[in-house]
């Protein structure tokens, strides 16, 4: 875990209110592991205080990182707003990543709206040709697949107002095979909205397969130190919360509680 | 030659005034792949009690103006785990390690003094007294000048370490408990603790946090933080610790300037995981550039008295 400045290289548009970032941290590029996060510290006032957690998206062998993010709030919109050349300080790589699949072509991403960013990680470091589901509300928030290095991998995308691909959710993507994940999958990845995890959460649970999802939740600390980012754990767990930041971001979806977890972030 | 920052709080010898706030820096370890915890004048520890708590329902945290603030709900992993797992990496820093306790009776505070009586490495206990009292329907006991005091000998007669209480601000004259806390016996006082606030979805009509209410800190709680030390060191003989927003090596200089003997960095750690080491070497910078030996020199300076 590493805390330093680290230089924009890039800041691109990729799709409606999203940007592409990349920044030159080659200690913490070098550590990273897919499903591992960053913290980023928006800028040197006080004023907005808290750095913002981020999915590491990619890593560059120049030493690049990259970041996938949309604009939300005040924070994503002071990084909207950095040129190359300009710097934040970055925190990272933070907590767990994702377990890599054991057999090639038996992994499920599934990916609602920004959740892509942490699977494309996966995907481009698995190396295997892995299939994708990606869901966005409308067409212009799709992000072209190139950007994320994932030309080798199958993808699939649904959007809620049906303006591009099947109308509807990613989740309905499983449900032309019969509301289930099809047949030849072992393990499935997922990452988005709470919603859409509990949908997977629920399919993978009554089928028996492996699921490993990424979670968020507000932070402070990233560091495992404030237990600002408490999740339920599942009931009869040794623990009532895990913390996002130190037990997560990713977990295995039978180890927590989804008839408790928010589906709101503020 | 490099100034000399080194301070008596009370009994205690710190090595520099900077110390990190209770639930900011978890238990030391969290944050020391980061910077070194032993440059620190020492580390206060995330609250004890006697039996692990799991905390507040989610969401715990929420960004406010210049601050944030949190409901954590005193989540630790109460004193048996401390003792077992936590302790003995503290037990290897060469700095002051202070542990900050609280309780839920007047007894639960006296276990856990109790539990870490004889302990060498820990040089103090910090009284965190803005617990609820379950006694009194959860009203806490540090709005009540005399339950504080009681709080603050429950805890004294059970344990061999300097006693330092931490206020909270919630009250309407703090300086009513700081006097009935030093009449109690405490060696030291630290304030402020957290401000009591709330912030509201209006999407969904409801608090945002799970526990509806939270403690503001940051840099938006320091000007009140900051004018409640400068009240408190005049009226106790105790010495002071000031808390409160702190980032800056220039906010700890008010601190110190109002008469505080040493401060807390809470939420500063957050930001940025050396902010204590930049107030340190701010700190020094300050004196050199003054041509000031000794931070002694500066405390109390901004007090009319002085
Ligand atoms: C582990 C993790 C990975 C993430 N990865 C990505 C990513 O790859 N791409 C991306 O676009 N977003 C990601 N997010 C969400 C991202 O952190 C928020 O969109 C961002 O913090 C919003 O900041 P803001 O200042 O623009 O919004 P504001 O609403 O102004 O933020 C106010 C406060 O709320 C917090 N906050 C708001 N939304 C979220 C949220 N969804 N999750 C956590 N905290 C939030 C902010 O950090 C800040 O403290 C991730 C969150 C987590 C926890
Ligand atoms: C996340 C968080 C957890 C805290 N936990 C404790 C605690 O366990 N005991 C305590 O006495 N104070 C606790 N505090 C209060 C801080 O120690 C400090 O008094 C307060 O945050 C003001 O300082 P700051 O503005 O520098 O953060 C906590 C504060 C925060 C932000
Ligand atoms: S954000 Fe502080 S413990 Fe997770």
């Amino acid at each position: 875990m590493i805390e330093q400045h680290a230089e924009v290289t890039f800041n691109d548009r990729v799709a409606a209110d999203t940007y592409l970032m990349g920044l030159k941290s080659p200690d913490i590029a070098a550590r990273a592991h897919p499903g591992q996060f960053v913290m980023i510290r928006v800028g040197a006032q006080a004023d907005p205080l808290l750095r913002r957690p981020f999915s590491i998206c990619g890593v560059r062998k120049d030493g690049g990182l990259l970041i996938l993010y949309r604009v939300v709030g005040r924070g994503t919109r002071i990084m909207a707003g950095a040129g190359p050349g300009t710097g934040f300080d970055v925190l990272g790589p933070l907590g767990n990543g994702f377990d890599f699949p054991a057999q090639p072509g038996e992994s499920l991403l599934v990916a609602g709206g920004m959740g892509i960013a942490p699977l494309s990680f996966l995907a481009q470091r698995t190396g295997q040709e892995v299939q994708i589901l990606t869901g966005y509300a409308c067409a212009d928030q799709q992000i072209p697949f190139e950007c994320l290095g994932l030309s080798h991998c199958a993808v699939l995308v649904a959007t809620e107002d049906g303006t591009i691909g099947h109308h509807g959710r990613v989740t309905d993507l499983l449900q032309e095979s019969g509301n289930h994940i099809p047949h030849g999958y072992a393990q499935v990845y997922a990452c988005g909205p709470i919603p859409m995890l509990m949908a997977v959460a629920d399919l993978t649970l009554r089928q028996g397969i492996a699921c490993q999802v990424s979670l968020e939740s507000t932070m402070a600390c990233g560091l495992g130190a404030c237990q600002g980012c408490a999740v339920p754990a599942a009931p009869g767990s040794d623990r009532r919360y895990y913390h996002v930041c130190q037990d997560g971001p990713v977990f295995e979806v039978g180890t927590l509680d989804w008839e408790q977890l928010q589906p709101h972030v503020p | 030659m490099s100034p000399d920052l080194h301070i008596q709080v009370g009994p205690l010898h710190l090595k520099n005034p900077v110390l990190t706030a209770s639930g900011t820096f978890g238990y030391g370890r969290e944050f020391a792949q980061l910077m070194d915890p032993n440059r620190l004048g020492g580390v206060i520890v995330k609250g004890i009690s006697l039996k692990p708590r799991p905390g507040n329902p989610p969401p715990r945290i929420v960004e406010t103006p210049c601050g944030m603030l949190n409901a954590i709900g005193l989540a630790n992993v109460g004193l048996d785990a401390f003792v077992s797992e936590k302790l003995p990496w503290l037990q290897t820093l060469h700095t002051a390690v202070i542990v900050n306790i609280y309780g839920h009776t007047l007894e639960e505070y006296a276990q856990v003094a109790a539990g870490l009586k004889g302990v060498q490495e820990i040089a103090a206990l910090e009284i965190n007294v803005s617990c609820p009292n379950v006694a009194r329907g959860g009203m806490s006991f540090g709005t009540d000048p005399n339950l504080s005091a009681r709080v603050t000998e429950a805890v004294l007669k059970q344990t061999d370490k300097p006693v330092i209480v931490k206020l909270s601000p919630n009250v309407t004259d703090i300086r009513v408990i700081a006097k009935a806390v030093e009449a109690a016996g405490a060696h030291a006082l630290s304030l402020i603790n957290t401000l009591t606030g709330m912030v509201i979805d209006i999407e969904t009509r409801r608090p945002v946090l799970g526990n509806e209410t939270g403690g503001l800190s940051g840099p938006a709680i320091r000007p009140v933080a900051l004018y409640m030390v400068h009240q408190v060191v005049q009226s106790v003989r105790i010495p002071v610790i000031g808390v409160g927003g702190i980032i800056t090596p220039e906010d700890a200089l008010q601190f110190l300037m109002a008469g505080a003997r040493a401060v807390e960095v809470g939420t500063g750690n957050f930001v940025d995981p050396r902010t204590t080491l930049n107030i340190i070497n701010g700190l020094t910078r300050f004196c050199r550039q003054k041509g000031i030996p000794t931070i002694r020199e500066i405390i109390g300076t901004a007090q009319q008295n002085w």
